[in-house]
């Protein structure tokens, strides 16, 4: 392989490694905040589909992309409701309720799917942004920075642009402080008058809309297609990208770039037939995902109440 | 009264589950009575049906009844479907390998045992990195499924190819089948070596005992990992209320601080509890192997959601051995009657995934009332008898005072 054409490969594993991050970075980013008010969303996965179905059966009946992204968008908001009333007014053990979540949005999405569509159709997704400056000049044709910073999707830019806001959010606003406060030390956020109540929907409401989003970013951004399970576990692993990042939306963000990266490097293992065998090439971000989450370093920042359901006066 | 209503309260969050399954069949313009008629009889109206929903609630139950012994010590195992796989694996390897002049009785316990071993595994490397690295579990054995499906296709495409599917290149990813000595007779068989040889037919049983009957005595896809499993059942429940481990990791899951300040040790009680839930995962798929299908394929088709759905009936029976046998022979039912539906009405047997996700939200919800009514008891309880205390030391200081 001539040097030429390895950079040329390198390029395209990092190129398809920022795009692929895209449903990654949304779920995560949401999961990121629902954790952060304390609460353990594990239904992500569920809300994905739902969201994934919801976006490219807009786009599939109207054409309109931004109508897509907003079906998505409020899908996920009601799957966070029900998680939310599940999870925060009865008291739910979350890991259970989540998986509740996941089996309904599973069964849910795939029903939809087989009575509304039955077969696999394409859409015309959000496209490709080339940046033309003029006719014969698109900021994406430009040697090495082209193929890094352009080309992508509305949706893939507005993930990234998600890590600045929310991270201003959470740290320089006081709905960030009260998330913040309420997933760390509930009671004394309720002793200073704020509703823990309140500021945990709302987060895991926020969470679950951004994770319709992820699912949409697949159906009408990535992929162009919707298939039952599509998704394949993003939402699982988004949910351990909050742990791999500390609960920090720029560590989340390096997170889900690693991921992406070995995807898109597997993807590529398989195209070129290396020695691996597919199969076990496939397996390597969760395997990837179990030694992340065993590596011992910041855990304390974990939200002290994370998964607590809170209750006034029973300490 | 008051514990007979708590009792009560699951099968009203199913019911609940269902309703809201009627609607969506009602708005996808079927009839929710007619669709719900065709499920009750398909699963539990004729001889097949009720066969296959009984030879569905064994999976169901060693997944059940592992996923209690978790959810006891408080550890959420998610994994089952992972453990499945790489318990059939194994047992599927094992069968493969020793086809040949073994007898069936150390046959079937190797492979058996085999396939616990493995699930065992499975289930301990969550719990260790739980126990010692702090890794939370439901993540890990989530990953763990996957990795086990993909393991599964390695082994099936390459060393565990059946040998057939090469030579007439065709290439799809299954084993060889596993020699006759492992096969786990169906009760027909013990039927048959009991000297039961006529048919309900012939000795003129009808209704409902005669489908019984039927079902025991004819030949159908019953085998006997039923009673295998039942076995298992109780001995699950002298587990967890007879010995000492079970006492452990039963005081483990109501609290960690308290047991650890009583001296048990916490961690490995942790990884004690996910190994066994792991081993009857790990049965289960050594069970499918032995009992069904007598041959490994498609990984995710083989665990086929018993992992997910054995939750939901371990929650059903209450996280109880004994509770999980009913249940898990209603959600057989319920998987085999979504079966039939589907075919007299073509309604997606997908609707069945989307019910059970709303049981379980539906039942882990209703928990929390449960607990709080009985929260409510017992704090009456308490301050009628501080109330009466209180009376008793006013009466006394009445007395003193007279005297």
């Amino acid at each position: 392989m001539s040097e030429l054409t390895a950079i040329g490969v390198l390029l395209g594993i990092i190129h398809q490694g920022i795009r692929l991050a895209t449903p990654y970075l949304y779920a995560a980013i949401g999961e990121t905040i629902s954790q952060r008010a304390g609460v353990f969303n594990l239904g992500v996965e569920g809300i994905m589909l739902m969201g994934a179905f919801s976006g490219f059966y807009a786009v599939f009946e109207t054409g309109n992309l931004l109508l897509g992204v907003l079906a998505a968008a409020v899908v996920g908001l009601l799957m966070g409701l029900l998680m939310s009333v599940v999870s925060i007014t009865f008291h739910a053990e979350q890991g259970i309720s989540g998986i509740g979540l996941y089996m309904f949005g599973l069964g849910a999405s795939s029903l939809l799917f087989k009575t509304m569509l039955g077969t696999i159709e394409p859409v015309r997704g959000f496209p490709a942004l080339r940046f033309c400056l003029s006719d014969d000049f698109c900021l994406a044709n430009i040697p090495v920075i082209g193929d890094i910073f352009f080309g992508y999707t509305a949706l893939t830019y507005g993930a990234y642009l998600l890590v600045p806001i929310v991270w201003w959010v959470l740290n320089r606003t006081t709905w960030g402080l009260k998330i913040r406060a309420v997933g760390h030390n509930p009671e004394a956020a309720d002793s200073l008058g704020v509703s823990v109540t309140a500021v945990r929907y709302a987060s895991v409401m926020i969470g679950s809309m951004l994770a319709g989003v992820a699912g949409a970013s697949l159906s009408i951004g990535l992929l162009n297609v919707f298939q039952e399970e599509m998704t394949n576990g993003i939402g699982f692993i988004a949910v351990a990208l909050v742990y791999f990042g500390s609960w920090k939306p720029v560590g989340v963000l390096g997170g889900a770039l690693l991921f992406a990266g070995v995807s898109a490097l597997q993807l590529w293992v398989q195209v070129i037939n290396l020695e691996i065998p597919s199969d076990l090439a496939v397996m390597l971000p969760y395997l990837l995902t179990i030694i992340a989450l065993a590596l011992p370093f910041r855990r304390s920042l974990q939200p002290g109440a994370l998964g607590k359901p809170f209750s006034r006066g029973e300490g | 009264m008051a514990r007979l209503v708590d009792g009560l309260v699951p099968v009203v969050a199913v019911l609940f589950a269902f309703l809201v399954g009627a609607i969506i069949l009602w708005l996808q313009g079927v009839s929710p009575v007619e669709a719900y008629r065709q499920m009750i009889v398909g699963a539990f109206g004729t001889k097949n049906g009720l066969a296959d929903t009984l030879v569905k609630a064994i999976p169901l139950m060693l997944v059940g009844l592992g996923i209690a012994i978790a959810f006891r010590g408080g550890v959420i195992n998610i994994g089952a479907e992972g453990q499945m796989i790489v318990g059939a694996l194994l047992t599927t390897f094992v069968g493969v390998q020793l086809a040949e002049g073994i007898s069936p009785v150390v046959g079937i316990s190797v492979a058996i045992l085999a396939g616990a071993l493995m699930g065992a595994i499975w289930g301990a490397i969550p719990g260790y990195l739980k126990a010692r690295l702090g890794v939370n579990e439901i993540l890990s054995t989530i990953m763990m499924n996957q990795i086990a499906i993909q393991i599964g296709y390695y082994l099936l495409r390459g060393p565990m190819i059946d040998p057939a599917e090469v030579a007439a290149g065709t290439n799809i990813p299954q084993s060889a089948r596993l020699g006759r000595a492992f096969d786990v007779p169906r009760f027909t068989d013990l039927a048959r070596w009991l000297g039961l040889d006529r048919s309900a037919a012939d000795l003129g049983l009808d209704g409902f005992l005669g489908e019984i009957y039927a079902v025991l005595v004819e030949p159908s896809r019953l085998h006997s990992g039923l009673i295998f499993a039942i076995i298992m059942a109780v001995l699950v429940y002298i587990l967890l209320w007879r010995t000492t481990l079970g006492y452990r990791i039963r005081a483990v899951g109501l609290s960690r601080s308290a047991s650890e300040y009583a001296g048990i040790p916490v961690r490995r009680t942790i990884v004690l509890s996910m190994t066994f839930s792991g081993l009857f995962a790990g049965l289960a798929g050594a069970v499918e192997i032995l009992g069904l299908h007598h041959r490994m394929f498609e990984p995710a088709a083989v665990s086929a959601g018993y992992g997910f759905t054995g939750i939901v009936a371990a929650l059903f029976g209450k996280l109880h051995p004994l509770g999980i046998i009913p249940s898990s022979v209603l959600f057989g039912g319920l998987l085999v009657g979504g079966d039939k539906m589907q075919r007299a009405m073509q309604i997606p047997q997908v609707l069945i995934t989307a019910i059970l996700g709303l049981v379980v939200l539906f039942v882990v919800s209703t928990d929390y009332l449960v607990r709080r009514r009985v929260a409510r008891r017992l704090a009456a309880q308490r301050s009628a008898a501080e109330l009466a205390s209180k009376e008793e030391l006013v009466g006394s200081t009445v007395q003193e005072a007279g005297s």
